[in-house]
């Protein structure tokens, strides 16, 4: 089988349909490793992935006013047991653009794998990204996985990343994003991570609320159970008058894994405010003793409610 | 049906529940009335089986099976539910699969159903989250509509009437005997004398104490009688 074939099937296998690969009105990008299997552009969005040695150059710019109807699909894996694969994007949403990013990462049996994504996201004045990256592991969890995004938000534009990786092991991961909002811009990032074994977790997520009106939220939810071991790192820095955010996380620990949380605000100017929650340790006593008076074992309700928080 | 004899909790190392003796028969509507702090909130955790209400002292006996070892599971199982006075909230989780969750065989029109049966049109709530973006009425109707859909054997309801307002309480009275009608029974706290007024039999409770049992309407009389927080309310 091509490998373009066997990387349809692992996304297909992972939950994904294939047949968005042969809609003409939907961009994508799919990539094994570090070959370019398949892409495609559409009206108003030019989408560029060039091979380089060790590596592969993406680049993404939505024109001008132009609202892309259909997600943009994005699919990197890597089918052996080992590899590696290196990404380097830059995403320029120009004024006024609109677009939803889905991004499914596929590492189906990692043994010796490395999955690096150098992002750079720039969304010009009233610009709108979504960008949503589900990964999709093995249960072996030789992996590495290491998203790195700096992100510029400009006036009145908005970006929500959804970061998602609840299926299989997770390996190693080291996210570090780093957004900045100029005036009424929006940065809302949202992860969520199941760990098991000795999987190991941090998260760096960091929010500059430059602009007057700026907003800015930051929200984790992390599982981790047996000998799993997390620590996230959430920082807001509101500088500008009414520049507004919030740090919400919640971290649940099982058997012998270890959670830590860093919540770091900074609030540099009089008519800023950033609020935080932070919440470790078990699942609440309340919730699981609730559904097991609806005839739930324990184990089956930590495992409803671990489910329902990292949906 | 439900037989509670010599009940004593203790937790923290004060007493909470002290001799409490008293008998629900089946598909009866048992009002536990008492002012706040009384103790009926613990003698609702005690009879589910919450972790920390064990008993000290006593037996509770379910269809003449003691169950005071039955962790709260297992007491669901035999048909005993709990609506809490304080709803916990549950991020991520639809309000139709949380009412499906206690449903003997999953049927998704009778999750419908439980909602109209509160009030709420199906159609705006079935996909909300039981999350904290509910209201707490909103979450109180969810908590009784996963009552109805569970068809208990023994449901007790604490204090359903807390955080409803005046014009839907008749709806919670109505909630209560249409559980009743479906075949449960029901143990109703509250501290309202006028919801009280729907059972058929009570017991009050103060300090911790049965302090009287008899008709609804003898207790809640004896209930408006008193002053409740002094010494002497024994």
């Amino acid at each position: 089988m091509e490998d373009y074939q066997m990387m349809l099937k692992a996304y297909q296998e992972a939950g994904g349909t294939p047949d968005i690969f042969k809609d003409s009105k939907i961009a994508h990008l799919v990539v094994n490793q570090n070959k370019v299997l398949g892409s495609r552009s559409i009206n108003g969005l030019i989408l560029t992935a060039k091979e380089k040695e060790g590596g592969i150059d993406v680049d993404l710019r939505v024109k001008e006013g132009t609202r892309i109807a259909h997600p943009v699909h994005l699919c990197f894996g890597i089918l052996p047991k080992e590899g590696r694969q290196e990404i380097k994007l830059n995403a320029v949403m120009e004024k006024g653009a609109d677009i939803s990013i889905l991004a499914h990462c596929v590492f189906p049996n990692p043994i010796k794998v490395q999955h690096i994504m150098d992002a750079t996201y720039i969304l010009e004045d009233r610009a709108v990204l979504k960008y949503k990256e589900v990964h999709y592991h093995g249960l072996t969890g030789g992996i590495e996985v290491i998203p790195q995004s700096k992100i510029k938000v400009g006036k009145d534009a908005r970006i929500m990343t959804d970061f998602l990786l609840v299926k299989g092991r997770v390996g190693r991961l080291d996210i570090d994003y780093q957004a900045e909002a100029d005036e009424n811009g929006v940065i809302e990032m949202v992860t969520k991570v199941y760990g098991h074994g000795d999987d190991e977790i941090r998260v760096k997520e960091s929010g500059q609320l430059f602009g007057r009106g700026a907003r800015g939220l930051i929200k984790s939810r992390i599982a981790v159970r047996e000998r799993a071991e997390s620590e996230v790192i959430s920082e807001l820095r509101a500088s500008a008058p009414n520049a507004r955010g919030h740090v919400d996380c919640i971290e649940i620990v099982q058997g012998e894994a270890r959670a830590k949380a860093v919540p770091l605000v900074h609030v540099l100017h009089e008519d800023a405010q950033i609020t935080h929650e932070a919440a470790i340790g078990r699942v609440n006593q309340k919730e699981v003793e609730t559904l097991m008076a609806r005839g739930l074992k324990e184990e089956e309700a930590v495992d409803v409610i671990i489910g329902g928080m990292l949906k | 049906m439900l037989k509670i004899e010599n009940l004593n909790i203790k937790k923290d190392n004060r007493m909470i529940l002290r001799e409490v003796d008293f008998e629900v028969n089946a598909r009866e509507i048992y009002g536990i009335l008492g002012p706040n702090g009384a103790g009926k909130s613990s003698l609702a955790y005690a009879i589910m089986g919450c972790n920390d209400y064990q008993p000290y002292e006593g037996k509770i006996v379910f269809e003449g099976k003691e169950i005071n070892n039955l962790c709260i599971w297992e007491r669901a199982k035999l048909g005993i539910t709990l609506a809490w006075q304080h709803e916990a909230h549950f991020e991520g989780i639809t309000v139709e699969d949380y009412l499906l969750i206690g449903m003997k065989k999953m049927n998704r029109t009778e999750a419908g159903e439980a909602l109209q049966n509160v009030l709420l049109d199906p159609k705006a709530y079935l996909k909300r989250k039981v999350d904290k973006t509910l209201s707490g009425g909103e979450r109180k109707r969810i908590e009784l509509a996963a009552i109805f859909t569970m068809r208990p054997r023994l449901a007790i309801l604490d204090e359903p009437d807390s955080g409803i307002d005046i014009l839907a309480l008749d709806s919670v009275v109505g909630f209560v005997r249409n559980l009743r009608q479906r075949g449960t029974t029901v143990i109703l706290i509250t501290h309202r004398a006028d919801v009280a007024k729907i059972a058929e039999r009570a017991a009050l409770i103060g300090e911790g104490y049965l302090v009287k049992e008899g008709s609804s309407q003898e207790v809640v009389e004896y209930f408006e009688s008193r002053c409740l927080v002094c010494p002497q309310f024994r």
